[in-house]
């Protein structure tokens, strides 16, 4: 019982704010949504029983990562987006009929693709994500996926140390 | 009893020490730097100055709050709430002692006891810049900005060795929870050397201790780091535009700040309270003799008193120490207070510290802070790390 609500709590708090990260104009305001975004999903994580992924999507993501982006935005002064003036009435018209379609679809995939999507969930029952149980994981079975992910993430690295040295030579 | 209740309860009594602890840190700082300064520091309220966090308080809460018209009025009012919440969070997973039994009721001393609690504690760190950057950016004041923005770089940058420091000794606890960390240095080598991190077989981690008491100091922006706030360039940094209880509340996250990163430096590093030799050599008597032996300098100052009213007081102090340490003897009381004497002292250790550094050292420029981090700290640390995954996987079965 405790768990539904805390779901349906910070489940429509990441909604709300993913709506507020695209609806509002300033970008401070949308990357600090993103956060909420982020902070929401780590709760919903911990309430799946995820409490390492929980912890981590915190520490990276809404940490680490959302810093970088906030410096970025405060250290280039970025102001508020100006709303384009005269926008073109086809996608005013189309916009709604084509977000129902849409929503339709993704309805449709859910229901028909998805076998157990009538068996709901349930929270508590699932206790196999703890640090431990992770680092087996990903040490034995998905070792290799796990490091040719590294590699790539190294390659990133390198490849944006040598954009920023040709932007300083 | 319900867990609820008793969670309640417990999670009451912290934040009420807590927060009276915090206040008088600032009198505990002022008084430190001024003897290092050879100055008497804060004596005008109360004996010694012991009133002055008081009086502050009341200061602060009596000063009219101005807004300046240029901020941007939310996240100017949220960035406060932030900072002083991310920074009280992290005492929620910090064990203060062993498991006790008051009145049949069985409880661990301390508030959550999380299986991941170091990484709860690292994820509300790294939450923990927003509060100074938004701060920063909200205040619409190039100083702010500049402040808030160097803030956030410099905690990003000293996260990195902070968290290798810290998974160096979890490399040889096996474990992610403070509780376990702390058991898992219980017991002495030789019967005499604790089993502390930083004694511990096979690597001592002294190394990472340093390293993270110096990322300590980046992260809650103190002295020699304390660039986002540096006053000679920057008026006050990221609160330059806040005052009366907004002003107060950074100070607050920064008090806890220091507090929460001693506590887990003295969990990690330290033995958290597992006192330094055995219980057998008779550590337990230890608190007593130390209480009684501040209660005698008290009555000797009574005997020569060097200001007139110290005929007064220092008996009264005495009389209080010499209680203080009698508790220590009830058997009741003894399981309770004696690991609780122990974190403390390591935990004031810690902070006098910090205090100690900010009285002597001098404040680095910003090119030699980053230089330092990433040159010199980083890849020490890692360097540190490899050895000691190197040396666990060589002595475990």
């Amino acid at each position: 019982m405790m768990g539904v609500i805390l779901f349906a709590i910070f489940a429509t708090a990441a909604i709300a704010c993913a709506i507020n990260l695209v609806l509002q104009r300033h970008p401070v305001t949308s990357a600090l949504s993103l956060i909420g975004v982020m902070g929401s999903l780590a709760v919903l994580y911990l309430l799946l029983g995820a409490e390492f992924i929980a912890a981590v999507q915190l520490i990276v993501y809404a940490g680490a990562i959302m810093v970088l982006f906030l410096f970025v935005i405060m250290l280039l002064n970025a102001g508020e987006e100006r709303k384009i003036p005269g926008k073109s009435m086809v996608s005013k018209l189309i916009g709604l009929p084509v977000f129902v379609l849409f929503l339709g679809v993704v309805a449709y995939l859910i229901q028909t693709q998805y076998t157990h999507a009538g068996s709901p969930v349930e929270f508590d029952a699932f206790t196999g994500g703890g640090p431990r149980e992770v680092g087996m994981a990903l040490f034995t079975t998905y070792l290799l996926p796990f490091e040719v992910t590294s590699v790539l993430i190294l390659i990133a690295i390198l490849g944006a140390i040598v954009l920023a040295r040709k932007e300083i030579d | 009893m319900n867990y609820f209740l008793l969670t309640l309860i417990k999670a009451g009594l912290i934040a009420f020490v807590l927060v009276t602890v915090l206040a008088y840190l600032v009198w505990v700082e002022r008084k430190v730097l001024a003897h290092i300064q050879l100055r008497v520091g804060p004596n005008r309220v109360g004996p010694h100055g012991l009133l002055q966090p008081l009086s502050d308080l009341v200061k602060l809460l009596f000063k009219e709050g101005f807004i300046p018209s240029h901020v941007n009025l939310f996240f100017y009012l949220l960035a406060p709430f932030m900072a002083v919440a991310l920074s009280l969070g992290s005492i929620a997973v910090i064990p203060l002692g062993p498991q006790i039994d008051v009145f049949g009721i069985k409880t661990n001393l301390g508030l959550a006891d999380v299986n991941i609690g170091i990484l709860f504690m690292l994820g509300l760190g790294s939450l923990g810049v927003y509060g100074v950057a938004l701060a920063g950016w909200a205040s619409n004041n190039k100083y702010a900005l500049i402040g808030g923005l160097r803030s956030a770089a410099q905690m990003i940058s000293y996260e990195l060795p902070l968290a290798l420091a810290i998974v160096a000794p979890l490399l040889m606890f096996n474990t992610l929870s403070f509780r376990e960390v702390v058991d898992a240095q219980g017991g002495y080598l030789f019967g005499f050397i604790p089993q502390w991190a930083i004694f511990q077989l096979p690597v001592p981690q002294l190394i990472s201790f340093i390293i993270f008491l110096i990322a300590a100091f980046a992260e809650t922006n103190r002295i020699p780091f304390d660039l986002p706030e540096a006053e000679n360039e920057l008026v006050a940094g990221f609160h330059t535009e806040y005052s009366s209880m907004l002003f107060a509340a950074f100070f607050t996250a920064e008090y806890g700040h220091i507090t929460t990163a001693c506590m887990v430096a003295s969990v990690l590093f330290l033995g958290g309270w597992q006192p330094l030799w055995p219980a057998a050599y008779g550590s337990d008597f230890f608190p007593v003799v130390a209480h009684w032996f501040f209660a005698a300098i008290c009555f000797w100052h009574a005997r020569q008193p060097a200001r007139s009213y110290d005929r007064y007081t220092m008996p009264i102090l005495g009389i209080i120490l010499f209680g203080a340490g009698g508790l220590f003897l009830v058997p009741f009381l003894k399981p309770i207070l004696v690991p609780l004497f122990w974190f403390l002292s390591k935990v004031a250790f810690l902070i006098f510290t910090f205090v100690w550094v900010r009285g002597t050292l001098p404040r680095f420029r910003y090119d030699q802070l980053m230089r330092f981090t990433w040159t010199f700290l980083f890849p020490v640390a890692l360097v540190n790390l490899l050895i000691t995954g190197l040396l666990v996987a060589l002595t475990t079965k």
